[in-house]
């Protein structure tokens, strides 16, 4: 018996010392994985073409970074943010990411910037069952019907046609009913889709289209379109372009004197505040498509917190100094990531996708629940007219009545000044 | 049925274009016609003067052209810089042709991230009273805007073709360009003349920058939507012809303008670069080339 206690007790001793080790061990490692940040990843513009909005895209969600680690992070875990330049290069897109996922080891991916940055992305993401949150993409998911992309963009449910439906139905409802339409886009992934949808709703709408032609993007000078169009004397003008192209338009359409009684609709970067600010009084009387505008019908839960910080870090950053467009539904995009991680209380890919897809999330751009194809279940694409605008001082722009929100109707601050000549007096 | 309004509107449109087309490719007919210095940093020089003008227009309110004309002796200075650096490192060695095209590149690259850190990456453009007013002279619209810097163009071209052919400098710049030994033995110092003419090429970039953001804005990204265009301008023309690079660029400015007014921009592009390849299968040498 004393052999057996004496040759037992250092047994029990060691399987307690082991025991105690391996359970401090395991305690040491819950320790380490409550520390251990939540890895979010992403490719950016922060050269090249689309860097304009790519960079305070990146600074919007950085933002969202330091407040959700401010208020303890994400299941008690902070953020931590991986992001590296995509040069606006859809080449690089597939080499980004498979060296987030699989060097970097991060829990969850969100989108660069635009249509053409986000379509090579949609393959990985289908592979490799990701929850992927887009950043700004026309129709990315209509061939592909991924249910676990979701697009903070608010094109809705059917993107290429909502995309324009406020600025053809704004036209529809004038009296008299103009009658002819010109069609005009840039050779790219983006005005392509919004061309397509237009098109759709010159039908719907009865309409007549005159002019239905496109241009390559590093067209120089824009008058001899303009010019044309003029030619053909249409009642109303849509223009799909990219910022460059946008400027170029209205300067043509400024100088050839082309007038139709409404002019506008998918022109990208008439929204940044340097482009704004340089073409001034000739944005006069333009309706054109915005995502948000500093009118009362706007100011959400948030945004006026957002955009304290956002302008200021802007200041530093070289960015928009306003960042009206963009940087709210990048914040919103990472906000509703973050907000499924806590309500489903995983890092499940799958999980965080279903609660997506079935909640609706309060962010700094209103409400926002998504539909089956990942677009927002109800468009909230705005219309907006410039009205009012005098000389090129940016401080005009921070207050309402200059961005006056036409559509939808729930969010309305204004009338149209019907036709676009009378808003330039 | 076509409206020869149109039409002339069309070409005189097309016409301000290829001025302002000259203006951006005179540096790289000197520096790659003349110089046989492969200048792919040309484009991003360009942008170069042209934030020069941003920057002058955005405080001081001075004029974006008349920023340019200031600016040209500091960008003739970096031109010389670039050359002397490039022929010490180069071509002195003989080895400019693959590793010096590399060595323009990384300049290319430099320029565009100091921009891009130094000014962000947002679209800059300028105000100029000229800026979107226009006038009409018998039916043809003229934007203020193509004008002045297509007049520009062709003063600068004016000009960099008195200098080639009526100067002591100008004539060595030609001599360079067909005999170094025999330049050398005229009393000339070849380094010497080509640093001289890749200062004025460089100069001529920067401002033909600041007439590139009075047409339109810039980021510094602009630089790569101008490589092709420039060096098909040069080819078209005929290397080192001053006369042959205006000729070529009012001739794509002419087609990309009818095509654009007449049959849908989408086909100016194309259109610009089957004269290209048409014009080099009839005349390897270009238009003018010798």
């Amino acid at each position: 018996m004393m052999r057996l206690r004496t040759s037992t007790l250092p047994g029990w001793a060691l399987v307690g010392a082991v025991a105690g080790t391996l359970v401090l061990a395991g305690a040491g490692v819950l320790v380490a994985r409550a520390a251990d940040p939540i890895r979010i990843g992403l490719g950016m513009a922060l050269t090249g073409g689309l860097s304009a909005n790519g960079k305070p895209a990146l600074m919007a969600i950085r933002i969202w970074k330091d407040d959700v680690n401010k208020k303890g992070g994400l299941l008690g875990r902070p953020v931590e943010l991986i992001s590296y330049d995509d040069q606006t290069n859809p080449a690089t897109v597939p080499g980004i990411y498979t060296k987030l996922l699989d060097v970097d080891k991060v829990d969850f991916v969100v989108s660069g910037y635009g249509t053409n940055l986000i379509a090579p992305l949609m393959p990985i993401a289908m592979e490799r069952k990701l929850t992927i949150m887009g950043i700004l993409g026309l129709a990315n998911n209509e061939k592909y019907k991924y249910p676990n992309y979701f697009q903070i963009q608010p094109s809705g449910p059917d993107p290429e046609a909502n995309w324009a439906t406020g600025f053809f139905e704004i036209a529809a409802r004038q009296n008299p009913k103009p009658q002819t339409i010109a069609l005009i886009g840039a050779d790219a992934e983006y005005p392509r889709h919004a061309i397509a949808g237009a098109r759709e709703l010159v039908k719907k709408f009865g309409f007549t289209a005159v002019y239905d032609k496109s241009y390559p993007p590093s067209t120089v000078d824009y008058t001899p379109i303009a010019r044309a169009i003029k030619a053909v004397n249409p009642d109303i003008v849509f223009v799909a372009s990219y910022p460059p192209d946008s400027v170029g338009m209205v300067r043509a359409a400024a100088e050839v004197g082309l007038q139709p009684k409404i002019f506008g609709g998918g022109m990208v970067g008439l929204q940044f505040t340097t482009v704004m600010t340089s073409l001034g009084p000739m944005l006069n009387g333009i309706v054109n498509y915005d995502f948000w505008a500093p009118e009362a019908t706007m100011m959400f839960p948030g945004i006026k917190e957002f955009f304290a910080e956002y302008q200021k870090r802007a200041k530093e950053g070289g960015v928009d100094p306003l960042g009206y467009y963009l940087p709210p539904y990048a914040y919103s995009a990472v906000q509703i990531l973050g907000l499924a991680i806590e309500g489903s209380k995983s890092l499940d890919q799958q999980k965080v996708a279903d609660y997506i897809r079935s909640n609706e999330f309060s962010t700094i751009v209103g409400k926002v629940r998504f539909g089956a194809n990942g677009e927002w279940a109800k468009s909230r694409v705005l219309q907006v007219q410039y009205q009012g605008i005098k000389g090129t001082d940016v401080e005009q722009f921070r207050v309402p009545g200059k961005k006056v929100v036409l559509y939808p109707e729930e969010f309305k601050s204004g009338n149209v000044i019907y036709p676009y000549s009378a808003a330039q007096k | 049925m076509i409206s020869w309004d149109l039409v002339a509107n069309a070409v005189v449109a097309g016409i301000l274009l290829g001025g302002f087309y000259a203006a951006v490719s005179l540096g790289v007919s000197l520096t790659f016609g003349l110089l046989d210095v492969v200048n792919i940093a040309h484009p991003a020089f360009v942008i170069l003067g042209a934030y020069a003008a941003y920057m002058m227009n955005s405080t001081l309110g001075l004029d974006p052209i008349l920023t340019g004309v200031l600016f040209t002796p500091l960008f003739y200075a970096i031109g010389a810089g670039v050359y002397r650096i490039y022929y010490a490192s180069f071509e002195r060695r003989g080895e400019e042709s693959l590793r010096g095209l590399v060595f323009f590149f990384g300049v290319l690259f430099i320029i565009e991230v100091a921009l891009s850190l130094t000014y962000g990456v947002d679209y800059r453009l300028v105000e100029a009273v000229y800026i979107g007013k226009s006038i009409e002279l018998g039916g043809i619209g003229i934007a203020f805007r193509l004008l002045v810097p297509c007049v520009v163009g062709l003063l600068m071209t004016l000009a960099l073709y008195l200098f080639l052919s009526r100067t002591f400098y100008g004539r060595a710049v030609m001599g360079v360009s067909q005999d170094q030994v025999a330049l050398r033995l005229m009393g000339a110092d070849p380094v010497r003349i080509k640093t001289i003419a890749f200062g004025i090429g460089i100069a001529a970039a920067s401002l033909s920058g600041a007439l590139l953001i009075t047409i339109a804005p810039v980021v510094p990204s602009t630089d790569r939507d101008y490589i092709g265009r420039v060096f098909a301008i040069a080819v078209l023309g005929g290397l080192g012809s001053i006369g042959g690079t205006l000729v070529a660029s009012i001739i794509l400015g002419v087609a990309e303008s009818l095509m654009a007014t007449l049959f849908g921009p989408s086909w100016s592009l194309a259109v610009s670069f089957g004269i290209l390849l048409l014009a080099l299968a009839v005349r390897p040498a270009g238009l003018f080339g010798r």
